[in-house]
């Protein structure tokens, strides 16, 4: 062999880290064995471990494996799939740029298959193989193969997942491991170990955002001073402009410095030195942006937060919050909810235990700069640490929307401000003007069939909304098809953008502390989705209007299921074009066995239960 | 390569460097575990990189465990001087002294427990809140589950219980007085990586790695090395040209037959062994397969 060549192509090639999810009874094991063995890969480490079982000394119940083929590196996390090693499966996922879940064929899709596609996806990991194994013992059946995909790709619609690939294979056979399979020769895709040399994963680094946490100050001999730090995400150059935060000091850049000589410019996730022209006083834990970039500075970041201790969240008790290269102190205020993952199913909750995913706000006792995790793992993700036992207790995801209320202009002389104080000169935010009205912007998105209810529900809601002095709009066919939407048809596309524009509104009118009753047939569930996404997840009730369709038909108020029926509306919900009934509302409604007012009732009833009509106090 | 694009290589060196700067930043009092193996020798470059143009602001500590090494200890010696950094040696009169009994252990325990023991009391002498070692995972199955960051209790102890689950790249450095951590910012580098290292970056290593003449009696797979020149005439003892994989302690250290006199040569004999062995497929981050009978000894 010419070792120059080997020694050149290793110098170039890419490190790709895995996060290899599911149990020994998936074929686990089997299956990492398989692409050691048959990557031809020398067996350096002999067996592979365990699932969980006895963990060893000093370890948790994540282990590494490493291999690499001409193309590509590669480091497999592994980590068991079963609920009560989630901390284990965040671990793991929360360095991989990949994550193959393993299924087993033979017993199709399972709660925890679902369960840890969602926690993958929260994790932010953009590319999921699904391995879908044992496929020797169904016989290599494309009708299996198919089912499982499917009912896997509806549930990870509902998620963030850009790439999802599945794969049949079976690990003990070496089917579609390594090399394809003459047994599946329906399957016109890449064997597994092609995907992952060939899966193109540098588009997911962010190189927009300069973001740049100082570990540490470097002095030395000849005045040198320089700060030392990982560019966590961006690009920056010699001669950019560039402010420290939470200072808000803005200098230029002197020098890159690296052992391996100044550098012109640095990118994500080189370590460098670097040098500005002033002497400004920045030490470990303050950020380096351009001024034109600026992540958000706030005291208060709403997340989804994963419990990880078996000691149980005490809200509104002071935690370590780890965020970068920075650890303040703060704590949970507030708990939104509660995801059971297996359904993406929201459930009220008071408190958070181990393994449980919430929605919360973190109250930080130092303002933090930071971005939503979506768009920048290293600046929106977070640790908790319990300052007790010095364990640690959470992890942390940034949302989008976070809460505002504090988002100030930081000076150099601010200190913690409690909740209630604004300061002069700041925007004016949402809390200030639903504290103008004393209540919160909330969003009820009734849907249905036509008939079945929602525009009674929705005015007779708007009554008593009102009629407890709640500012409050209905938007519904009448008032938004015939100005706003007028453009607009019946198609998917068309409903589809329809259904975008009344969520946007509705978010403008939530941002202003109305409350919006939206009433609209909204029939595709992904819409639906995206209105929720919209409009906010904390602020959003989807209400599902409900009654058998020859109930609708039979009321049938505008006589559009006559018309239907007698093929004068083309794409008519329920009769043409689909209904997708939704799968977890928020509250459902049967019409056809509840009046009208205890339907209405039963919507405050939950409201009231979120706290959306309490009496809103500024000084809650 | 692509644009803002990291190779393999590059990236585990920023990953290391990250990680040693976060130790010199969160801890009052560490230190770097220098063992004079290839794994510290990678470890005392990349603690240079990471503090460039500064100085490593940290002692360096040998656990000296062994019999004298006269070349060993130069060798570490120049290496100190030339960065620039404290060397600490710890010489554990207790381990020393029971390592003539221990001799009939097998290398695994008589290497780990010296180890540990004399650690745990330079630790508590020169109170050091962590230690940076060459510690990685692909070693052995043994390590494949140690976490970056390793709890130490107040007894020295670290227990399974006591980790803490190493998120992103968020490490938790909160400890007690009295406890510490160890710290291995190498976990993720293989056998193969921290040879291509040495050779990209000219990194000097111990002599002992490198091929030459050596007094050896062969056993069924290795060359076990006869140190004391007085045995020559031993039954089966022969001179041959060999490298040791791993310098550890010398009754854990077998040599294997070689002609590599450079890092380079190494890689080659490495993947052109493996190739031998496993087929033409596949090359990478192996270990070196003529460790694979010798791999037990613990680096701490």
């Amino acid at each position: 062999m010419d070792i120059n060549k080997f020694l050149e192509r290793n110098l170039n090639s890419a490190l790709l880290r895995i996060s290899m999810v599911g149990n020994s009874d998936d074929g686990k094991s089997t299956l990492i064995g398989r692409l050691l063995d048959d990557a031809k890969v020398y067996e350096d480490q002999p067996k592979v471990a365990k699932d969980n079982g006895s963990s060893k000394e000093s370890s948790t119940g994540v282990a590494y494996h490493y291999f690499s083929t001409p193309k590509r590196n590669f480091i497999i996390v592994d980590t068991p799939g079963h609920e009560q090693y989630t901390r284990d499966m965040v671990t793991g996922a929360s360095t991989a740029d990949l994550a193959i879940v393993l299924v087993d064929a033979s017993k199709g899709l399972t709660t925890q298959s679902k369960r840890n596609a969602f926690i993958l996806s929260l994790l932010g990991i953009s590319h999921i193989v699904v391995a879908v194994n044992k496929m020797d013992i169904v016989d290599y059946s494309e009708e299996v193969f198919e089912k499982i995909c499917g009912e896997y790709s509806v549930f990870c619609d509902k998620l963030e997942v850009k790439n999802i690939k599945f794969i049949p294979l079976s690990a003990l056979k070496g089917d579609n491991v390594v090399n394809k399979s003459g047994d599946t020769a329906w399957y016109k895709g890449e064997s597994l170990l092609q995907h992952l040399e060939s899966v193109y994963t540098s588009g997911d680094k962010n190189v927009i955002d300069f973001r740049f946490p100082v570990q540490r100050v470097s002095r030395s001999g000849q005045g040198f001073k320089g700060f030392c730090g990982t560019v966590s995400s961006g690009i920056v150059r010699v001669g950019d402009e560039v402010m420290a935060l939470p200072a808000k000091k803005v200098s230029k850049v002197k020098r890159i410095v690296s052992l391996d000589g100044d550098l012109e410019y640095a990118f994500p996730v080189q370590p460098v030195t670097i040098c500005l022209d002033d002497e400004i006083d920045i030490g470990r834990g303050d950020m380096l942006v351009h001024p034109k970039n600026q992540p958000d500075l706030t005291y208060k970041v709403e997340a989804m937060v994963i419990w990880l201790s078996e000691e149980p969240l005490k809200q509104n008790e002071s935690y370590f919050i780890k965020h970068t290269t920075k650890t303040v102190r703060g704590c949970v205020s507030q708990l939104f909810y509660k995801i059971a993952p297996e359904g993406l199913h929201r459930q009220e909750t008071n408190g958070l235990k181990l393994n449980e995913i919430a929605r919360a706000t973190v109250q930080l006792f130092q303002p933090l700069p930071s971005d939503p995790y979506a768009r920048n793992k290293h600046t929106g993700s977070f640790i908790v640490i319990d300052p007790k036992t010095n364990r640690t207790v959470a992890a942390g995801m940034i949302i989008d929307r976070q809460a505002r209320r504090e988002q100030l202009e930081i000076g150099k002389d601010v200190t913690p401000v409690s909740r209630n104080i604004y300061l002069q000169g700041g925007k004016i935010e949402v809390a200030d003007r639903e504290n103008l009205l004393g209540q919160k912007g909330v969003t009820i998105w009734l849907t249905g069939l036509s008939g079945a209810g929602k525009s009674t529900v929705g005015f007779e809601l708007e009554k008593r909304l009102i009629a407890e002095g709640r500012a409050c709009y209905v938007l519904d066919g009448d008032n938004v098809r015939h100005g706003l939407n007028r453009d607009l048809g019946f198609s998917p596309s068309d409903r589809k953008e329809n259904i975008r524009r009344i969520a946007e509104v509705s978010r403008l009118f939530n941002n202003s502390g109305i409350i919006v009753i939206s009433s609209f047939i909204s029939p595709y569930r992904s819409d639906r989705s995206g209105a929720r996404d919209i409009a906010g997840d904390g602020r959003f009730v989807e209400v599902f209007v409900d009654a058998p369709i020859e109930v609708c038909e039979q009321r049938d108020p505008k006589k559009l299921y006559a018309k239907a029926r007698r093929g004068e509306i083309p794409e008519f919900t329920g009769i043409t074009a689909p209904y997708e009934a939704p799968e977890e509302p928020e509250v459902h409604l049967r019409t056809d066995l509840q009046s009208v007012d205890e339907s209405v009732d039963t919507i405050f009833t939950y409201l009231k239960a979120i706290g959306f009509l309490t009496n809103h106090d500024p000084d809650d | 390569m692509e644009r803002y694009r990291l190779s393999t290589l590059k990236t585990l060196e920023a990953e290391s460097i990250y990680i040693i700067r976060e130790v010199a930043a969160e801890f009052q009092n560490p230190a770097l575990l220098y063992s004079v193996g290839k794994d510290c020798s990678v470890l005392a470059s990349l603690a240079r990189k990471a503090f460039y143009p500064g100085k490593i602001p940290f002692p360096f500590l040998h656990i000296d465990t062994t019999r004298k090494f006269p070349d060993m200890h130069d060798f570490r010696d120049r290496i100190c001087k030339e960065m620039g950094v404290g060397l600490i040696v710890h010489e554990d009169d207790n381990a020393l002294s029971q390592e003539t009994s221990l001799d009939d252990l097998s290398g695994v325990r008589c290497h780990s427990a010296l180890k540990t023991e004399a650690l745990l009391t330079a630790i508590h002498e020169h109170g050091f809140d962590a230690a940076i070692g060459g510690a990685r995972r692909e070693e052995e199955e043994s390590r494949s589950k140690k976490c970056v960051y390793s709890f130490r209790d107040q007894f020295g102890q670290m227990e399974s219980e006591g980790q803490r689950h190493e998120i992103w790249n968020l490490y938790n450095s909160r400890i007690n007085q009295g406890e510490s951590i160890q710290v291995s910012p190498i976990s993720n580098w293989a056998e193969l990586d921290i040879w291509h290292y040495i050779h990209m970056e000219s990194i000097p290593v111990a002599p002992f790695y490198f091929a030459r003449e050596r007094l050896v009696k062969p056993d069924d797979t290795n060359l076990i090395p006869i140190y004391d020149q007085t045995q020559a005439g031993i039954d089966g003892a022969i001179t041959a040209l060999c490298r040791f994989p791993t310098l550890e302690r010398r009754y854990c250290a077998v040599a294997v037959r070689s002609e590599a006199v450079s890092a380079r040569q190494i890689i080659e004999e490495i993947v052109t062994r493996r190739r031998s062995e496993t087929g033409a497929r596949t090359a990478g981050r192996h270990r070196d397969p003529s460790i694979e009978n010798n791999k037990k000894e613990d680096r701490i």
